[in-house]
């Protein structure tokens, strides 16, 4: 449990923002997923998509990381507009790490080759220097006697750690992590969770879209609430979940406490 | 029955790994016995299977019976006999067919390996993005339609024969190499499309976790998506394969003289036509290994599909 009481990220910060999203709108045929998305991520902080299933966080997340390109609107990255066509959308990709709700781990890869891959081909390290910081990655995670297993002999907790192990080896200028305990049986989130909170400590600035209301509460520095393709409340954890200013909201959260989720 | 489902569960026990002792009867040492109830259940069940295998051996011994009565009371049978049963000239055409074999086993190693790059390379053209491959992809995939549906008889005619015709310089009139060009011609359509459906199989996040990891394109193709897809698809591709294998035999409509042709040969002179059931025999043998190795391929891929689980 972090005790550290971090600035609110919607208050005005000095440097500039590692995420900036400004008027994203994004469709898919006819439906309209994000309308009108502004958001601002500072760095080192952790920020919260909330919101009903279909709200448009995991698209969100998808657009931050270009892979799908925005219909309108603008994303920057630490200042830099990654929506520009004239961009190298690689280079890009190669500063923001994903974690995903199914893992996607390559299954036909051991987890050393799984973590290895990206910092080998992508950024040029060599095959020894790789696997070293990958094996101590993985120790710090709790995971040191798995690096020559096959991710379908691990647990969905374990291959979701061993994911996130994968998207920190480049080392990202931003992590976005989409549902990632989505897919996890209960007693298993705990461990996964564990992480995220780590890495918060360490000073990674960090994007997540949840379900698990109780730990964006406990760790996010900025909670927004997505809603009919806008962000329609945003504010630090104690405002949104504590004071909620908007009637949807309001609702949506009356809905997850009735759930037990809260 | 009782066999295979006592084998599969050893197997799995070792997949996991299990070293401690006395595992290769796969019994774990708890000091665990047998109840009387689980006892009775094997006894039933061996009974069962000692009555399927029963049931089995009669139906085949009187299958047998019947089919041997209803050929040999056949009024031609004698004749027939004479004419492709003859165990002079089986003796005669073995040494000439096998001899011709060796051609047959060269060209589908040289073949074999010609389809499979040049099918891998047909496959990835057509699954290429942006404009600039546009013409290549037409070109593939006008090269699939058309190769898959010419009729290898008449693509060996073309190239066989046709080749030749055209009297060009420095061009090969062998009708070894040129038979071999054109089974490679059409095999490669065919297995280029087993690569594609390989390639298409896996799922898109695949790809998606690639990129986001910074790879090209082309890197999540060569380290994520290929190397699934070419593992999912073996057991087809050795079924393309042993396809291959027995036609190679039509290179002999050019001449080459392969084990068919070599029977062709005594028959043409003995009016006997044992060669030509020699050769199909010798054929059958060789793809036989082939065909137990795909379905040995087939059978471990599934049993490792059906562990993986979470998939």
């Amino acid at each position: 449990m972090s005790t550290r009481e971090n600035t609110p990220g919607n208050t005005p910060v000095s440097s500039t923002p590692v995420l900036r999203m400004e008027s994203v709108r994004k469709t898919f045929g006819g439906s309209v997923v994000l309308r009108d998305v502004a958001l601002e991520v500072a760095p080192h902080t952790v920020t919260a998509l909330i919101g009903a299933s279909g709200s448009g966080k995991s698209t969100l997340l998808r657009c931050a990381n270009l892979l799908e390109d925005i219909d309108d609107g603008a994303i920057w990255l630490d200042g830099e507009e990654i929506t520009d066509p004239r961009v190298d959308q690689d280079a890009v990709r190669r500063r923001i790490g994903v974690v995903f709700q199914a893992y996607n781990l390559f299954p036909h890869m051991t987890v050393l080759d799984n973590i290895t891959l990206a910092p080998r081909r992508v950024h040029g390290v060599s095959r020894t220097e790789a696997e070293e910081r990958a094996r101590e990655l993985l120790e710090r995670l709790g995971l040191g006697g798995k690096a020559d297993a096959y991710p379908d002999r691990l647990s969905g907790g374990q291959q979701q750690r061993v994911a996130i192990v994968r998207a920190l080896a480049v080392r990202p200028r931003l992590l976005l992590l989409d549902e990632i305990t989505a897919a996890l049986d209960p007693e298993l989130v705990g461990e996964v969770l564990e992480v995220v909170r780590g890495l918060k400590d360490e000073g990674m600035t960090m994007v997540l879209a949840t379900h698990e209301m109780g730990f964006a509460r406990d760790v996010a520095d900025q909670v927004c609430f997505l809603d009919g393709g806008v962000v329609l409340e945003r504010g630090t954890a104690e405002q949104v979940f504590g004071d909620p200013q908007q009637e949807r909201t309001r609702r949506f959260l009356r809905r997850i406490v009735e759930a037990g989720r809260l | 029955m009782t066999v295979t489902k006592g084998e599969s569960a050893r197997e799995g026990a070792d997949d996991k790994g299990d070293v401690s002792g006395g595992t290769s009867d796969g019994v774990p040492d708890d000091g665990y016995a047998p109840s009387e109830r689980r006892l009775a259940r094997e006894r039933y069940r061996r009974a069962r299977a000692r009555r399927a295998t029963a049931v089995a051996a009669l139906s085949t011994i009187v299958t047998a019976a019947l089919l041997y009565l209803v050929v040999v009371n056949a009024p031609g049978w004698p004749r027939t006999k004479e004419t492709f049963f003859s165990a002079h000239y089986a003796r005669e055409a073995l040494p000439k067919v096998l001899e011709g074999l060796w051609l047959n086993v060269r060209l589908l190693l040289i073949c074999g390996v010609a389809v499979l790059v040049l099918g891998m390379v047909i496959a990835v053209a057509r699954t290429l993005r942006g404009p600039v491959f546009f013409p290549l992809r037409v070109l593939a995939a006008a090269y699939t339609d058309f190769f898959r549906g010419l009729p290898l008889i008449i693509n060996l005619m073309i190239v066989v024969l046709g080749v030749p015709a055209l009297r060009l310089q420095g061009v090969t009139v062998d009708p070894v190499l040129l038979g071999g060009t054109a089974l490679t011609l059409t095999y490669s359509a065919y297995v280029a499309e087993v690569f594609r459906a390989g390639i298409e199989s896996i799922h898109p996040s695949q790809r998606a976790a690639a990129r986001s990891l910074g790879l090209t394109n082309r890197q999540a193709l060569r380290h994520v998506v290929l190397p699934q897809a070419v593992r999912r698809q073996v057991p087809p591709l050795l079924n393309d394969l042993v396809s291959l294998q027995k036609d190679t035999g039509l290179v002999s409509i050019g001449g080459a003289v392969d084990a068919v042709r070599a029977a062709d040969i005594i028959v043409g002179r003995s009016l006997n036509y044992t060669p030509y059931i020699v050769a199909g025999l010798v054929f059958v043998a060789l793809t036989i290994p082939m065909t137990r190795f795909t379905d040995w391929v087939t059978a471990r891929m599934d049993r490792r599909r059906a562990q993986g689980g979470s998939l």
